[in-house]
């Protein structure tokens, strides 16, 4: 069985701030990103949207490699397009697995190292490389490598010269189950070590496991931005789903529906199923109504608080 | 050497499209050969194989596939990223694969345009279209680095300037060869070891002066577009 070491990244805290200020950018008659504002600050935060959303387009105009039609793009105050010295502070692993293949991966990320002119790039290059877990591979060319190795290559040699902002487009595309588990934690760590990380992606499942904060993009436009949870309870004009299992199931959900907070009970099997407006009104009231009838409540559940569900609201809305 | 260069330079020998650098060569140093050896006179098989083969074609179509090659393959398979997303400033990345481009280009055409100008003449002309091409080597690659930046298809643009603007145009309308590297070319030569298998109607000064303008103008003129790189723009 192979363990899985945790990732230890650098401990510098300085962090940086990308911020973009009503950025628009279209091409031709379409509009791929309409008017984005937002600002990403230490921590991990996905960049969640259907395919065909924009998030490509703005991770680009992020890191400085599309101008934007209308408003601007910081790092630290610093525009990104037509800047090289952001690189200094800003590392990218875009979508499009390109690597010189010709090179081995330690070539390739002490290449990178030396073109950051580092003060040691042998070290640097052992260190991102032990980061991503390839020194086992590391002398190998890369185009000998999977489609998840080449990943992390470029994982690498993006870290190479421990960047505070890191942007990656569907960073776990091709990788298996323990190099996304291991590429996961190593965004925690990174995020948990001040840098400011941003990765879209398109599985929910993915952005769930390693972001409550997310930006969600929906043709084009910003349609939510926050920790999910936070999101879906601001959407008051949805009724927020809870399940329910108690020891007496029926005379709860009688009580219930005298309640103005909820809009729905459903008596099923397993427990209830209920639908309530205003999940702060609701979440004071159970208890209350509970101990008045004398039931004991075994569980209570948000049932659509999962970023599916935030996220199917939003691309429905 | 540059860890650009080396790259570049990594890059252009791994690519099989470089093998196509081996036929012309050969194929000018074995006409001269066989020229000399069948006892042809210079005068009948020198301008076409040293002007209308070794300058007109070997010359351009190597600078092409290597100029294009040094970036343009880059920005094709979108490895260029890599280089970029460093803050080397633009012109140190422009600089080295200029000098990758001009120097393999005029290394593959330098030999045989000297070992062809020496059957057909002598050592001074064999220098000359040497020293030349060199020079010719640097103008081309010049454009056709700008070429890979501003246009995603270099190599068609590249084929149009020299088969249709210097191969065509360039006989049919003189006033053409004003903006003919090639003629540049053929003007130093000449001017290097004046002799009658070599003729233009460019003037020295203008062939100087012109190659230097191409080379330093389409140099600038990709630091600035690579400044302004942008990715396509997919919207997945």
């Amino acid at each position: 069985m192979t363990t899985i070491s945790n990732p230890a990244p650098p401990t510098t805290t300085n962090s940086s701030t990308l911020a973009l200020a009503g950025v628009s950018r279209w091409y031709g008659n379409v509009v791929a990103v309409n008017d984005v504002s937002m600002s990403l600050g230490p921590g991990v935060t996905g960049l969640l949207g259907p395919n065909g959303a924009g998030k490509t387009t703005l991770l680009h105009m992020m890191a400085g490699f599309l101008a934007p039609s209308r408003g601007a793009v910081t790092l630290d105050g610093q525009p990104t397009w037509r800047s090289p010295a952001v690189y200094r502070r800003l590392g990218l692993v875009s979508e499009r697995e390109a690597v010189h293949s010709f090179l081995t991966a330690y070539e390739f990320v002490l290449a990178t190292a030396k073109l950051h002119k580092l003060p040691d790039p042998q070290a640097a290059a052992r260190r991102a490389v032990d980061l991503v877990e390839l020194a086992d591979a590391q002398d190998r060319r890369i185009g000998t490598y999977s489609k998840g190795m080449r990943q992390r290559a470029r994982v690498a040699a993006a870290l190479v010269h421990d960047p505070q902002v890191l942007l990656l487009d569907e960073p776990f595309n091709g990788m298996d189950p323990r190099q996304r588990l291991h590429m996961m934690e190593l965004l925690h760590s990174l995020g948990d070590a001040g840098r400011t990380i941003l990765f879209s992606s398109h599985i929910l499942e993915e952005v769930e496991q390693v972001s409550g904060t997310v930006q969600v993009m929906v043709a084009g436009r910003l349609a939510a931005s926050g920790d999910y949870r936070t999101i879906r309870r601001l959407m008051t004009n949805r009724p927020h789903v809870f399940a329910i299992r108690s020891t007496d199931d029926r005379s709860l959900a009688v009580a219930l529906m005298a309640e103005p907070s909820v809009t729905g009970v459903e008596l099923g099997r397993t427990g209830l199923t209920v639908r309530a407006g205003d999940y702060g009104a609701f979440t004071r009231m159970l208890p209350k109504v509970a101990l008045a009838r004398g039931v004991r409540v075994h569980q209570l559940l948000p049932e659509d608080e999962s970023l599916e569900s935030v996220f199917s609201y939003l691309v429905e809305a | 050497m540059s860890t650009v260069s080396w790259i570049t330079a990594r890059g252009l020998f791994g690519r099989r499209r470089f093998l196509l650098l081996l036929p012309l060569p050969v194929l000018l140093v074995a006409l001269a050969v066989l020229s000399r050896a069948l006892g042809v006179p210079p005068t009948d098989w020198g301008p076409p194989v040293l002007v209308g083969l070794g300058l007109a074609v070997v010359l351009p179509v190597v600078a092409l596939i290597v100029g294009t090659g040094v970036l343009g393959a880059e920005i094709d398979d979108g490895t260029v990223v890599h280089v970029l997303t460093t803050p080397l400033p633009r012109w140190q990345i422009v600089l080295p694969k200029l000098a990758v481009a001009a120097g393999v280009t005029a290394a593959t055409v330098v030999v045989p345009l000297f070992a062809a100008g020496l059957l057909a003449d002598s050592v001074r002309l064999g220098l000359a279209l040497a020293g030349a091409a060199a020079a010719g080597a640097l103008a081309y690659s010049a454009l056709f680095l700008a070429a890979s930046l501003l246009t995603r298809r270099p190599v068609l643009l590249g084929l149009v300037y020299v088969l249709i603007w210097e191969g065509l145009l360039g006989n049919v309308i003189t006033g053409t060869r004003v903006l003919s590297i090639q003629h540049y070319v053929i003007a130093v030569a000449d001017r290097l070891a004046p002799t009658n298998l070599l003729e233009t109607t460019v003037s020295v000064p203008l062939a100087v002066t012109m190659t230097v303008l191409v080379s330093v103008g389409f140099t600038l003129l990709a630091v600035d577009r690579l400044r302004s790189f942008s990715v396509a723009g997919e919207t997945s």
